[in-house]
């Protein structure tokens, strides 16, 4: 369970700090499949790294929360962390599986050694083969073939190396799964593969798997919620079919416009117009621009996150 | 403007001046010089720096000052040689291999692969005595050009193989521009920044080969370069009569002057790397 | 994988064939006559010879020095010298010794100074490299990268130079000369060895430590950048762990490329300063042939001396699949 609360975070530039996230409260239950949409740039990327306490470097926490709440099988208690310790958790109770499987992997090292190697120390004290073994019948029971161990990246396909990616971060039990654009780069056969993968692990595993995704079509087939993220903001959230059924917020609902239906032969129609700069965002709601129900108030003050029925909140005056 | 930025970087200032230094001692310096420094027994032998002969005399009786700078516009002018003429050499070679391809270019790349991976200084030593004595500073530049060319040929080749593919000079191809011109107006650019650190590199080894042929005595006798002075001095036991003044100042002076023109080099090469963007 | 090892025996064999032949034509295109230069010599330290006499050892001369019958003779019978039999003939300034056991005798000390010099600056520039490119800021870094810079475009033999006058002369703790004590393989003969090697292994050391810390610095500071670096860290590695298994696994493989292009240069380096220590390795042996005008010894080094670089190399380059999968399994 991962809780932001009203949580800017961003990164100084030359122009000032661009906040990719600005002012978003979230939470991410335990056993449950969350997706994260919107366009490029809309700070959905930042998101994750937010979720996944990956601070330093350029991105920084400027205001708000962030904690997480994990059930330490040894105390037998739930701890709470806050952000900035969250990497001392790193493939002990959350995993990330990165964009773009082409040059992730060490093009040194076996399949199996990178496996290996990032384990924590409890399973690793089970000894080489027997994890080896749990390693041999995770893959088989996944439908991966056993001789994937043996192999150097650049001798598997891009989908077979994005499968491997989701299986080292799902071996060790994960509480907490990020997953970054994972079928992005791969053909559309493979990239249900993908997907069929990640949601047999999280039924299996029971634990909170996040997917960022500027394709609403695997959110449609995959997630069990989703947030549709806008210029740094959360402006619509709830449980996926409720959303892709009855879209409250103008901007979803000109994105599922967007998505091409079997049978219909009309034009879809895009959205007019670019996302604001981050660096400078505009006062009030940030869609107002390109939306066609805008008003002055929207250009004024910016609408908040507020639930219209059980668990599907939108951010807008008008609905 | 580009000056400005220039200064930015240590390394070019340093280089810079350095250089300069050595120019202006090695091709200044000389005209003004009061005798043919190489002339024998022109002054008392193994004086000791003094306010008349600033750095001592040798034991030939030669000033060692005015031999120094002799001796420095001796050595930047054969190396400027040999950088000239290896790179204006590599560069047409490396050109036509990465443009033409196919066969021109196996036998140009195998030419430019068996002359590097062939140890080049045992071969010179050969070259170098059999023309014992007969060699001058103009046959051991043809042969330094002749070891040195297919290193900037390498380079320019890969960038050109990289080139005939980049969608660019396609473009240009496709708007009907002659070769020559695609070559002029696109390729040369890029070529400019580089060739500038790769020239002074050249001049560094052309110096380096001259100079390590010159101390085993396999060089010019008649000429005076940084490399023969050691050899001179080193032959008439100056370091065993501590004699500091006559090998210390070439030795020196050659540390300097290629520690100078490696910051240079470096220096130029940083900056032609930012300007492409790495 | 095939094609690589094929690829590289293949020029293996080329190149060495190249450079025969270049020093094969190399004297017939030169003004000079070994021949007369040789008779020159032998006329002008005081003995008279009748005119029979003369022509008679022009003509053995000639065929000492391989240059009797046409050229494709020459040629054949040259190459089959230097590939097979390895016989050059007798050494002239050290008659009847023959070259080829002056060779014998004299590689084993050029392949231990080059060995261990290679050894010694390879690993420990590319260590010290390791740490410069991956922690820039730290103050070590800056010092060291200063005194390679420093050292690295100095000329082998300058900085053998400015050694010899250090420690031979001004605080003479080495020697000038190489005089080795001691029966072979003794503890005392070892320490003799090394401690006349020191100072010519160490010109050609620090020179080289240079280049390979810069590189190495380069190397590693481009693959800190690289994406599988970042998901390392991600899987929560420590840093100890992504700088030797990530980031120098993947830097040492250009440098293991750049070892095998610049033990030619380190040969070379090795040559100049052998003579100047009188270092009894095959620079020197070179040197002694350019003195004396020993045209047999001359050839026989430098074709050795090609040879032995060639070969050389091509072990490096037959290593290098061992350490990259990418070439190992295409």
């Amino acid at each position: 369970m991962i809780h932001l609360n009203n949580v800017r975070a961003g990164y100084s530039t030359a122009d000032g700090f661009v906040a990719a996230v600005d002012g978003v409260s979230l939470q991410v239950e335990d056993n449950e499949i969350l997706g994260v949409a919107g366009e490029s740039g809309c700070g959905k990327s930042t998101l994750l790294k937010v979720l996944y306490g990956h601070f330093g470097g350029s991105l920084s926490l400027a205001s708000g929360s962030v904690h997480a709440e994990f059930y330490d099988a040894e105390s037998g208690e739930t701890v709470t962390h806050e952000g900035h310790q969250l990497h001392k958790l790193w493939w002990r109770k959350l995993s990330y599986i990165p964009q773009g499987s082409m040059s992730v992997m060490n093009p040194v090292a076996r399949i199996e050694a990178q496996l290996i190697e990032a384990l924590p120390p409890a399973i690793l004290q089970r000894g080489g083969n027997s994890v080896l073994e749990e390693i041999k019948s995770f893959l088989s029971e996944l439908n991966l073939p056993v001789s994937v161990l043996k192999a150097y990246p650049h001798q598997l396909s891009g989908g077979m190396r994005q499968r491997v990616m989701i299986a080292m971060a799902c071996f060790f039990y994960p509480s907490l799964v990020l997953a970054d654009e994972p079928t992005t780069a791969l053909d559309v056969v493979v990239q249900k593969n993908i997907l069929l993968l990640l949601k047999t692990i999280q039924r299996r595993q029971k634990n909170a798997l996040v997917i960022v995704s500027h394709d609403l079509g695997v959110h449609y087939q995959v997630t069990d919620r989703i947030a549709i993220a806008y210029a740094g903001k959360i402006v619509e959230i709830g449980p996926t079919r409720e959303v892709f059924a009855n879209p409250l917020h103008p901007y979803t609902r000109a994105l599922i416009e967007s998505l091409p239906r079997l049978g219909e032969r009309s034009l879809r129609r895009g959205i007019e117009g670019r996302p604001p700069d981050l660096a400078s965002p505009p006062t009030g709601c940030r869609f107002a621009q390109r939306c066609s129900k805008s008003e002055d108030i929207c250009r004024q003050i910016s609408p908040e996150l507020i639930d219209r029925t059980q668990k599907h909140a939108v951010a807008c005056h008008f609905s | 403007m580009v000056m400005l930025r220039t200064l930015n970087s240590p390394r070019i200032v340093g280089g810079f001046l350095i250089l300069l230094t050595f120019i202006v001692m090695g091709a200044v310096l000389p005209w003004f010089a009061p005798a043919d420094p190489r002339a024998w027994q022109s002054y008392p032998r193994n004086l000791q720096p003094s306010v008349q002969h600033l750095m001592g005399t040798t034991n030939l009786g030669q000033d060692i000052f005015w031999l120094l700078s002799w001796a420095i516009g001796n050595s930047l002018l054969l190396g400027a040689i040999v950088a000239f003429f290896s790179t204006l050499i590599g560069v047409i070679a490396g050109l036509i291999a990465g443009f033409k391809g196919g066969f021109v270019d196996r036998v140009l790349s195998f030419l430019m692969d068996a002359t590097i991976a062939i140890p080049s200084l045992p071969i010179l030593i050969l070259m170098a005595s059999i023309l014992k004595g007969k060699a001058t500073l103009f046959s051991i530049s043809l042969i330094l050009i002749a070891f040195n060319w297919p290193f900037p040929g390498r380079q320019v080749r890969s960038v050109a193989l990289s080139m005939r593919n980049r969608e660019f000079v396609y473009l240009a191809w496709f708007s009907g521009e002659s070769f020559k011109n695609i070559l002029l107006s696109q390729i040369f650019p890029y070529l400019r920044t580089w060739s500038t650190a790769n020239f002074i590199n050249t001049v560094l080894v052309g110096i380096a080969v001259e100079s390590s042929l010159a101390v085993i005595g396999l060089s010019s006798a008649d000429e005076a370069t940084l490399g023969t002075m050691i050899y001179w001095a080193i032959k008439y036991q100056a370091i065993l009569s501590e004699r500091w003044w006559w090998i210390g100042p070439p030795v020196v002076a050659i540390i300097l002057l290629f520690v100078g023109l490696f910051l240079l080099a470096s220096g130029l090469e940083r900056r032609s790397q930012k300007a492409r963007g790495r | 994988m095939a094609n690589y090892l094929i690829s590289r025996l293949l020029a293996y064999v080329g190149v060495i064939l190249f450079g025969i032949t270049f020093i094969f034509f190399l004297p017939r295109f030169l003004p000079s006559d070994p021949v007369e230069a040789m008779l020159g010599k032998i006329l002008s330290q005081g003995q008279y010879m009748e005119e029979s006499q003369v022509n008679a050892l022009r003509l053995s001369l000639t065929d000492a020095f391989g240059l009797k019958g046409s050229l494709f003779e020459q040629y054949g019978r040259f190459v089959k010298r230097v590939l097979i039999t390895g016989d050059f003939g007798p050494s002239l300034a050290m008659y009847p010794t023959s070259v080829s056991e002056l060779i014998h005798n004299s590689l084993p000390w050029t392949f231990g100074l080059l060995l261990s010099a290679v050894l010694i600056s390879w690993v420990f520039g590319n260590a010290l490299g390791l740490v410069v490119g991956t922690r820039p800021h730290w103050r070590i870094s800056r010092l060291l990268e200063g005194i390679a810079i420093f050292v690295y475009p100095i000329p082998y033999y300058v900085l053998g130079l400015v050694l010899s006058i250090f420690f031979c002369y001004i605080w003479p703790i080495f020697p000038l000369t190489t005089t080795v004590q001691g029966v072979p393989w003794t503890w005392s003969f070892v320490v003799s060895v090394a401690y006349n090697s020191f100072l010519p292994a160490m010109s050609i050391v620090l020179v080289s430590f240079g280049w390979w810390l810069l590189s190495m610095r380069a190397l590693s500071s481009g693959v800190m950048e690289e994406d599988f670096v970042n998901y390392g860290r991600l899987k929560g590695l420590t840093e100890g762990r992504l700088l030797l298994t990530y980031v120098l696994r993947n830097a040492l493989l250009p440098q293991v490329t750049f070892l095998a292009l610049q033990l030619g240069l380190m040969f070379n380096g090795s040559i100049i300063c052998e003579i100047l220590f009188s270092y009894p390795g095959v620079g020197s042996l070179i040197y002694t042939a350019v003195i004396q005008g020993d045209y047999n010894l001359l050839m026989g080094t430098v074709a050795t001396s090609i040879i032995a670089v060639a070969t050389a190399t091509l072990l490096v380059d037959l290593i290098y699949p061992l350490i990259d999968p990418r070439i190992r399994y295409q």
